[in-house]
């Protein structure tokens, strides 16, 4: 078992690193001169090239990139041209706001998913099942930044329950940070939770399928000691899959929420580091991101053969 | 004739047929598409008002009998514009799945055909292609290549390719176990023809279902690239552009932001279905938990 | 006697009510791009001159609300026509944030950095008349000119010129130090950037406590906050078609004032069918303006005729020399040889004013038979691609520049547009000095560029500003894109 997990240790290390070089050379080709951004229109020739000397551009190409990803195992992840700051610095705070969000939206969406997919297992072809099954096949439907609009309309413009947009900041307090995360974290955290419900349902129907709840029930185990002492918990192994497949899917789906609610998060941080060139800040953001995704992909493929140990003794999948 | 085709030969012709109206998200699937189809084509030829003629003294009318879905801050008819709107989800999306498919499942076929290493190197690809989140990738893309719908379909068609790829292998995976594939290659057929003859029939039924997926899931992708301004551009009518255009109208009209969402939710909700209802239809082992 | 008593103990208690509200001495203003460093003098965004100018930094000179020249960290100053020189007179006593003193070392300092040939100062054509700076002694600077240039001054008021202390200008771009009423406090990356007063200003203290600049690019974002009251003052608010939400609202104050902005359709005159006259001047007559305004900035915007704005001196109104005429237009396309279906590209910058532009323009190009391709570009990309390489055909931007004429006499801008007439009469007016004459070249310069055309000009940008009733002292026109907080002041 330490033996696989070191070898995929290792395999994930060199994944990380052909993806870091990918985004690299990925920004070389990225046409639009960072230096033009930072000068503007009056810019002079001479002027332009003291600022590439400067930020280090005219360097070749695997000096740069030997210097960057060296910096990467000791957290230096290079210095933003833009704000003139150490990423590491940058992203701190907007990770106070990604994180908390995505972690809300899967809050939100195990919160939901599981009672509901459950219930309709266990309801399973009366209206209960039909109805709740519906429900979720309009929610896997709904792209999350409508389901934004509308939750702005409606609970921001119409009810004036809960801020349109924005982030007030942890500083003032918990339920002020909290607050504006709400109506994102729902947009995010419902289409998956109608995803999972649906993977819920049928893996507790799978499960009380099973040989060995069959024997229980013939011996007289009532249908709710089957279904929440048996089936659920086996049915854990594929919804846990999904959850962390969610997980990596949230940290990038955050990109268009930060945007339709104009939060300051990681996201917006990409997108806007995009715009102005200012590309070690996004080759630095991409690479944590992918490789926050490769990380987690393992975690869940640990997780997998820690529920079910059949598959651990088979070397995983 | 193999044993699967066997288990699936009474539900072609007629049987097939009767087969689509007896499953309700089969009707509903189909219904759903050919209208999203219907759109696009009659579209091309017809709509209520040009989607593109600006009549500003119109605009920011809401919803009426002249204009159903009213009309947008330019004073374009909303109605047509969705019609339009509908060629360019339907277009985008359908390439993009058609860019997976054409390389995806040659990739996962070969990985299953030579297993070894070949396998591994196609696999780690695909983990390397899952560490780079869908919309991340298309971002940068369209950074790169410029926005245009094309590029979107170029975006979105790269996440394809690692689905179809795992999909294809692992269906194909168990395939090459089978005596009728041993039979075929002692009978001197190569890896190649085998695929062809013999492999690729069999995955068909996974396939299908898994591009009806993908192509639910295209539709939403190209409407959010559209939203955050990387899909298509004007004047070719996007829903996801409409809904980005709709934002800041929203204190003052409310309907711009309504009707380009509802037509991704019920195109992407006919499509879900339609999924749902073939993969009851073609995949025996599901039909029987259900 | 107790009746008087009375009255004022309800006047105190009054008070003390209004004073929960009207007590406040801080302000939060709204922007909508957060700056990229807060160094004027080494990056061009107008997002760091609208946070730092005037309120952290200042320069030997200042641009007022009128357009005028004002003295700052300069008492007075004299020209001296024989020697090309400009004699400033100190203020004494002058102290950077940091407690570095100011004094002539600085100024010859910082006007030396600018011209270095390492500066990355990005308006170093605003310098480049300089001949020397000279010091005769500590409070005195002698800068001396290499040529009569009227308009030096005036740019010596402009951020990019503003006084560095030589101990924080390598670190100013995040640690801002200046001379300025308002002193750095920090910066939330992505979120704000916060000022609090300079206790130690050498001139009248600021009389708010504390300012806090908010970053909030979402224009429907900008309205929640400004009507939430989050935001006491937004300076350039985008989207005018939430302007009537604003307005609806007792407390705001909606001000439509003039900025230096000038929209226009650039177009690439070296490159057919743009070198054609009556091409460009068929393109002016397809558009309606007024309904370009309408559509694009609901009506705020008063439409233009040449490169120049009301706000801008010598401003002579030519908005109606290509009337909105689509008959004469296709008249004109037809006599230049262009064939209906004839398809060029426009690209289109990132703000609203030309994503939105460009599909109205396309629309009404259409009309008079031209295909347009429309091209969506970041800035980034628009600087390489269209302002560097001018490779492009047409695009849409907004040049913000004040009094900028001087650009199409340059040997190379990026329209392409060559005219030795108007060079010869662009070099005649930079070295007039009488200001009657200055004003007469000034229009003749417009009149010139109206009859070429090289540029389709659409509308001057308004500066549109919302801010809480009892705010005093908010600048209403732009004559340069800056926000000058200093004199911001609660109602009592």
């Amino acid at each position: 078992m330490t033996s696989y997990v070191l070898g995929r240790l290792f395999a994930l290390l060199l994944t990380t690193l052909a993806a870091s070089l990918i985004v690299f050379l990925l920004m070389q080709i990225l046409p639009g001169d960072p230096a033009a951004v930072m000068l503007g229109v009056n810019a002079q020739p001479e002027t332009l090239a003291a600022l590439r000397t400067k930020l280090g551009l005219d360097q070749p190409l695997w000096t740069r990139y030997l210097d960057w990803i060296g910096g990467f195992p000791f957290g230096d992840f290079g210095v933003s041209h833009t704000y003139s700051t150490p990423i590491s610095q940058l992203l701190a705070p907007r990770i106070m706001v990604t994180l908390p969000l995505a972690l809300l939206s899967m809050a939100i969406s195990v919160g939901v998913a599981l009672p509901v997919g459950v219930y309709a297992a266990s309801r399973r072809g009366k209206p209960g099942d039909f109805l709740s099954m519906g429900a979720a096949q309009i929610g896997v439907a709904i792209p999350n930044f409508w389901l934004g609009l509308l939750l702005i309309l409606f609970f921001a413009l119409h009810l004036r329950w809960l801020p349109a947009s924005g982030f007030a900041g942890w500083e003032d307090g918990l339920w002020r940070g909290l607050r504006s995360l709400i109506l994102p974290a729902l947009a995010l955290g419902l289409p998956l939770a109608a995803i999972l419900a649906r993977v819920t349902r049928s893996a507790v129907i799978e499960a009380l399928g099973e040989d060995f709840i069959r024997t229980a029930r013939a011996k007289g185990l009532t249908s709710r000691a089957a279904l929440w002492r048996h089936a659920t918990p086996n049915a854990l192994i594929p919804v846990a899959t999904i959850v962390g497949m969610q997980f990596s899917f949230l940290l990038a789906g955050t990109i268009i929420i930060e945007n339709v609610f104009n939060l300051p998060g990681v996201g917006r941080l990409i997108f806007q580091s995009i715009a102005q060139r200012d590309l070690v800040t996004v080759q630095s953001l991409v690479t944590l991101l992918a490789a926050c995704v490769i990380f987690v992909n393992f975690l869940v493929d640990l997780a997998y053969g820690w529920l079910d140990p059949r598959l651990a003794a088979g070397g995983g999948r | 004739m193999t044993l699967e085709e066997e288990i699936s030969a009474p539900q072609r012709g007629r049987g097939l047929l009767r087969a689509i109206f007896r499953s309700r998200n089969l009707t509903i699937g189909l219904f759903v598409l050919l209208l999203a189809i219907g759109m696009a084509v009659v579209s091309e030829f017809w709509t209520p008002y040009p989607p593109n003629a600006l009549r500003i003294r119109d605009k920011l009318q809401g919803p009426s009998l002249a204009h159903w879905f009213g009309t947008d801050h330019f004073g374009r008819d909303v109605f047509s514009m969705i019609m339009a709107g509908a060629r360019n989800s339907l277009e985008v999306a359908l390439t993009a799945v058609a860019v997976g498919i054409g390389i995806g499942v040659p990739l996962g076929a070969l990985a299953a055909a030579r297993g070894g290493w070949i396998d591994g190197f196609v696999m780690r690809l695909t983990d390397l292609a899952f560490a780079f989140p869908a919309l991340l990738t298309a971002v940068i893309v369209t950074a790169i290549f410029g926005p245009s719908a094309v590029n979107a379909m170029i975006a979105i068609g790269i996440f394809n390719i690692p689905v179809f790829a795992r999909v294809t292998r692992g269906a194909a995976m168990g395939l090459w176990k089978r005596d009728y594939v041993l039979a075929a290659r002692c009978a001197g057929l190569g890896d190649a023809a085998i695929t062809w003859r013999h492999i690729l029939p069999n995955v068909n039924h996974v396939l299908i279902v898994q591009a009806t997926i993908q192509f639910a899931l295209a539709v939403v992708a190209e409407a959010g690239l559209s939203y955050v301004g990387l899909g298509a551009q004007p004047p070719q009518a996007s829903w996801g552009k409409m809904l980005s255009d709709s934002q800041t109208y929203i204190y003052s009209a409310a309907h711009l932001a309504i009707f380009p969402g509802l037509a991704i939710t019920i195109t992407v909700l006919g499509l879900n279905l339609l999924g749902d209802g073939l993969r009851d239809l073609l995949d025996p082992r599901v039909r029987r938990q259900r | 006697m107790q009746r008087i008593f009375a009255s004022s103990l309800a006047g105190a208690i009054l008070l003390a009510s209004a004073g929960g509200a009207f007590a406040k001495d801080t302000l939060t203003a709204g922007e909508v791009l957060e700056p990229p460093g807060l160094d004027p003098t080494a990056n061009a965004a107008s997002a760091i001159r609208r946070v730092t100018y005037a309120n952290l930094y200042e320069g030997l000179v200042r641009v007022a609300e009128d357009g005028s020249v004002r003295p700052a960290l300069a008492e007075s100053w004299a020209w001296s026509p024989e020697d090309l020189a400009y004699t400033f007179k100190l203020r004494e006593g002058v102290k950077f944030h940091d407690g570095a003193p100011f004094d002539c070392s600085v100024v010859k300092f910082s006007y030396e950095r600018a011209v270095a040939p390492e500066s990355v100062n990005a308006q170093k054509g605003l310098f480049e008349p300089i001949e020397s700076t000279e010091c005769p002694d500590p409070l005195t600077a002698v800068v001396k000119l290499k040529r009569v240039a009227p308009n030096f001054l005036f740019g010596m008021g402009w951020g990019d010129a503003v006084m560095i202390s030589p101990a924080s200008a390598e670190t100013n771009k995040t640690n801002p130090v200046g001379t300025g009423p308002f002193r750095f406090k920090r910066w939330v990356q992505g979120d704000r950037v916060e000022l609090e007063r300079n206790p130690e200003y050498w001139g009248e203290p600021a009389r708010l406590s504390a300012v806090t600049f908010k970053f909030i690019s979402d224009p429907s974002a900008a309205a929640a906050a400004v009507l939430s009251g989050e935001v006491d003052y937004f300076g350039q608010f985008e989207a005018a078609e939430l302007l009537d939400r604003l307005r609806a609202d007792p407390n705001l104050h909606v001000e439509v004032g003039s900025t230096t902005g000038k929209v226009m359709m650039s177009l690439n005159n070296a490159r057919a069918p743009f070198s054609d006259v009556r091409v460009r001047r068929a393109l002016a007559h397809a558009i309606d303006r007024p309904s370009f305004v309408e559509a694009v900035a609901s009506g705020y915007g008063l439409p233009i005729g040449a490169h120049q704005t009301p706000a801008e001196p010598g401003y002579v109104d030519l908005s109606e020399t290509y009337p909105y005429d689509p008959d004469k237009a296709r008249a004109l396309l037809d006599e230049a040889g262009v064939k209906p279906g004839t398809r060029f590209s426009i690209v289109l910058p990132p703000p609203a004013y030309a994503r939105r532009g460009g599909e109205v323009i396309a629309a009404y190009l259409a009309e008079v038979g031209l295909q347009v391709e429309l091209v969506p570009m970041e800035f980034a990309q628009w600087l390489d691609q269209v302002f560097a390489r001018t490779d492009y055909d047409a695009t849409i931007i907004a040049h913000t520049e004040a009094r900028d004429l001087d650009v199409y006499a340059r040997d190379f801008y990026y329209y392409n547009y060559v005219s030795p007439e108007y060079k010869e009469l662009y070099q005649k007016y930079a070295g007039t000095v009488d200001d009657e004459a200055r004003l007469e070249l000034l229009g003749e310069l417009q009149r010139k560029l109206a009859e070429d055309e090289p540029n389709v000009y659409l509308y001057a940008l308004p500066k549109i500003s919302v801010w809480n009733k009892n705010l005093q002292g908010v600048w209403r026109n732009l004559p340069l894109p800056v926000n000058d907080l200093t004199k911001v002041h609660w109602a009592e």
